[in-house]
């Protein structure tokens, strides 16, 4: 019934497109995927999507359908697709397995906020209930982790929920939606007309800019002594890069970041001050706690980044800029609170911030980032170990590649290193499984990058852990001929919980040690040039190999095997108590 | 912290899985639900939820963002009890047998001012409208004159302030 007054009042709002006559359910949704500017998609079929699969066998000029070897891969390129080309990322999946192997992508673009449109064939809607052979109630199971769900049983609700569902994954906080449709409605014949959907009554993605709150923070700004920006993802997804470098230079405050906020800042830059958080940088964690005001744009806290709470900025006035009001106090009390898209706040907040230099407050940090130097990076870098430490490797790519790459993480000790060591000198150049931290998301979601932005070197650093759990992706590699550079850290241990049980679980090393593949052979056994570097002589070369090579390209390097990653707030600890070994 | 009862009230689309998504937004929090009851509203094609929780303060104020963040639902409230005016209504089946024997079950209807639905020749259906501590006095009461059946609704409610649905969403920038 509602549905009905929603189309009704979209018609309203929307100028309409021209009918086609008589197309299927399945013709219906890629002509609906077309009129939402879809020219990727990541999928596997199966029964259930079978006609989906069949009206796309027609479109293959206008859709890329690329075929992923499972459909976790699926999901995590359209990740890292969307995270580039800055629209959603589309999946396609047959019903039970097919569906239910989404989720893992799906509950990590929830946390990280990336916009995905999921679709899933369905049993035909009389066998719903009933246990048929491939029957899973995708709806209800992805529920949790989706942003909206719908399931499609009539042909005609295609086009008004695919426009939905685009709408609802690409504006206010971005999100994955996932769309179910049974088979009968995929076969049904309709009459096919498309709107865009421009509002739904009951989701309001982004509310007006309060001018109150602008007041506020501004006054706070200008009086406070020790600001300091924490910029999280919500930097890139509101493209508001420029906009902060504006509003830094003005009013002299320093910029650290989170994980995801990594790259929307020039790491150059004489304001930034690096990484916040359990492996950041030693500045930006202690002087969270000498700080008097924190301005916290487009992040939600994480525990990651605040270490306990109890013991977390204590000194501070809190200035949150979000865009998502479920995020408002949730963790950390504001005492300013912009619901609003970074940019536009930013926006409002500049003319109003008075201009100023705090070369007391930077010198602070750069005292930091002596004591860092000295106690962490300087050993990290030294060649003083039979094998070479993860970070030699990334400050090599770093200074190879100038910081222009796009840098895809998995999950673990080396995502940290990179995080840490990689001298980001672009926006949008840092793909990572940030809240849910996936291991196996890097490959997948390098494929899906590269693929978005083809001009740029797109860069995979994963573990030899987190590489066998979707190393079936280098098969979609070879056949589509993508140009993906990986280089496996290969310690044969899942470093980031061996380091855990060295310090925390006197060193009992439960099931974390590896056996491993040969990753050479097997990247050739895909058609995929390789090389392993054992010996540090060896890295610039290899390195020098993985850059020029044409195609994709896998190096390993033999790393440490026992190298830790620090600095390290352990959990539940404050951010000031940061262990520097 | 300290827990105490409050009740929520939900606007949102009717839409099949919604009901999954709210309550989720406690069972993942693990609060458990003590009652929730689900009609339409005012408003024709708006949907409405009262959910009774007991918890903390600042978890129902978290707990009442994550519900508007769900795309379908249009607002949600909280209130303490004395924000409401709220009623439950209890059935109770009793053999027909116990009102002929004795006439404290009569003088027990009376008194609490229930009334009886239907008297067939086996049993009878009595209803009492109120409180939960009210329905609750009741089966007490009938107790030993063995209750064959009992049922209570959850909760609903109105709040007291004035102000109406379609304000809130105007605020907003929803309109209905």
């Amino acid at each position: 019934m509602n549905t009905q007054i929603q189309d009704l009042e979209t018609a309203q709002a929307n100028t309409s497109s021209k009918i086609r006559k008589k197309v299927t359910g399945a013709e219906a949704l890629i002509l609906s995927l077309l009129e939402e500017g879809v020219d990727t998609i990541f999928g596997y079929p199966g029964g259930a999507i079978m006609p989906v699969y069949d009206a796309l066998y027609h479109y293959d000029q206008q859709l890329h359908h690329i075929l992923t070897r499972h459909e976790q891969g699926a999901t995590h390129a359209a990740q890292g697709y969307a995270r580039l080309a800055k629209k959603a990322g589309v999946c396609f999946a047959t019903s039970g397995p097919g569906a239910t192997n989404l989720i893992t992508g799906i509950a990590d673009a929830q946390i990280d906020s990336t916009p995905m449109v999921c679709i899933t064939g369905q049993v035909a809607s009389h066998l719903l209930g009933s246990d048929a052979f491939q029957e899973t109630d995708i709806i209800g199971i992805s529920a949790p982790v989706t942003k909206w769900n719908f399931q499609i049983t009539k042909a005609e609700e295609i086009p008004g929920t695919i426009a939905k569902a685009f709408y609802i994954a690409q504006n206010g906080r971005p999100g994955p939606v996932l769309i179910d449709i049974t088979k009968d409605a995929q076969f049904e014949t309709i009459d096919f007309e498309y709107q865009k959907c421009q509002k739904i009554r009951s989701y309001r993605p982004v509310p007006p800019l309060n001018h109150q709150a602008i007041l506020q923070a501004a006054q706070l700004i200008n009086q406070a002594q020790k600001p300091m920006v924490l910029m999280g993802q919500g930097v890139s997804l509101a493209r508001a890069e420029k906009e902060l470098l504006t509003f830094a230079e003005k009013t002299g405050i320093p910029i650290a970041s989170t994980l995801l906020g990594l790259s929307s800042f020039p790491t150059s830059h004489p304001l930034y001050v690096g990484f916040l958080g359990m492996h950041g940088n030693y500045g930006p964690n202690v002087k969270t706690n000498e700080a008097d005001l924190l301005i916290a744009v487009g992040m939600r806290f994480d525990d990651r980044v605040t270490g306990d709470l109890k013991r977390y900025a204590q000194k501070a006035k809190v200035i949150h800029i979000e865009i998502d009001p479920a995020e408002i106090d949730k963790n950390v009390k504001a005492d300013v609170a912009v619901i609003a898209d970074a940019k536009e706040a930013l926006q409002g907040l500049l003319p109003l911030v008075k201009a100023q230099e705090r070369p007391d407050w930077l010198q602070e940090f750069a005292a930091c980032d002596q004591t860092e130097h000295d106690q962490v990076v300087s050993k990290t870098l030294a060649p003083n170990t039979p094998k070479v430490k993860m970070a030699e490797v990334i400050d090599a790519l770093s200074r190879l590649t100038q910081g222009q790459a796009v840098i895809v993480t998995d999950v673990g000790q080396h995502q940290m290193i990179a995080s840490r060591y990689y001298r980001f000198a672009q926006p949008n150049s840092n793909i990572t499984s940030g809240g849910l931290g996936t291991m196996g998301f890097a490959l997948p979601a390098a494929l899906g990058a590269k693929l978005a932005r083809p001009d740029r070197e797109v860069i995979a650093i994963i573990g030899d852990g987190g590489f066998q759990m979707t190393a079936q992706e280098l098969g979609t590699l070879m056949q589509y001929q993508i140009p993906v550079k990986m280089i496996i850290l290969n310690n044969s241990f899942l470093g980031m919980v061996r380091q855990w049980q060295e310090l925390f679980f006197d060193k009992r090393y439960s099931f974390t040690e590896m056996a491993n593949p040969d990753f050479v052979a097997l990247a050739r056994s895909f058609k995929i040039e390789a090389q392993q570097v054992q010996a540090r002589e060896e890295l610039s070369s290899g390195l020098e190999n993985l850059l020029n090579h044409k195609g994709s390209f896998l190096l390993e390097v033999v790393v440490e095997k026992e190298d830790n990653v620090f600095p390290m707030v352990p959990t539940g600890e404050s951010v000031s108590n940061i262990r520097l070994s | 912290m300290e827990k105490e009862q409050f009740t929520l009230t939900i606007f949102s689309e009717n839409n099949i899985g919604l009901l999954n998504r709210i309550t989720d937004v406690f069972s993942r929090r693990k609060i458990n639900i003590d009652s929730l009851t689900t009609s339409a509203s005012e408003t024709e094609g708006i949907f409405r939820f009262t959910i009774v929780v007991e918890t903390s303060l600042s978890n129902v104020e978290r707990i009442v963002k994550q519900l508007e963040k769900q795309v379908e639902v249009l607002k949600a409230f909280f209130y303490k009890e004395d924000q409401i005016i709220h009623q439950e209504v209890a059935l109770y089946k009793i053999s027909t047998q116990s009102l002929m024997h004795s006439k404290k079950v009569e003088q027990i209807i009376r008194a609490n001012h229930a009334r009886i639905l239907t008297i067939e020749p086996e049993f009878m259906v009595i209803e009492k409208t109120g409180h939960q501590s009210e329905t609750q006095a009741l089966f007490e009461q009938l107790k030993p004159y063995e209750i064959l059946s009992f049922v209570r609704s959850g909760r609903i409610a109105i709040a007291k302030p004035m102000k109406r649905l379609s304000a809130y969403l105007a605020e907003v920038g929803q309109a209905l």
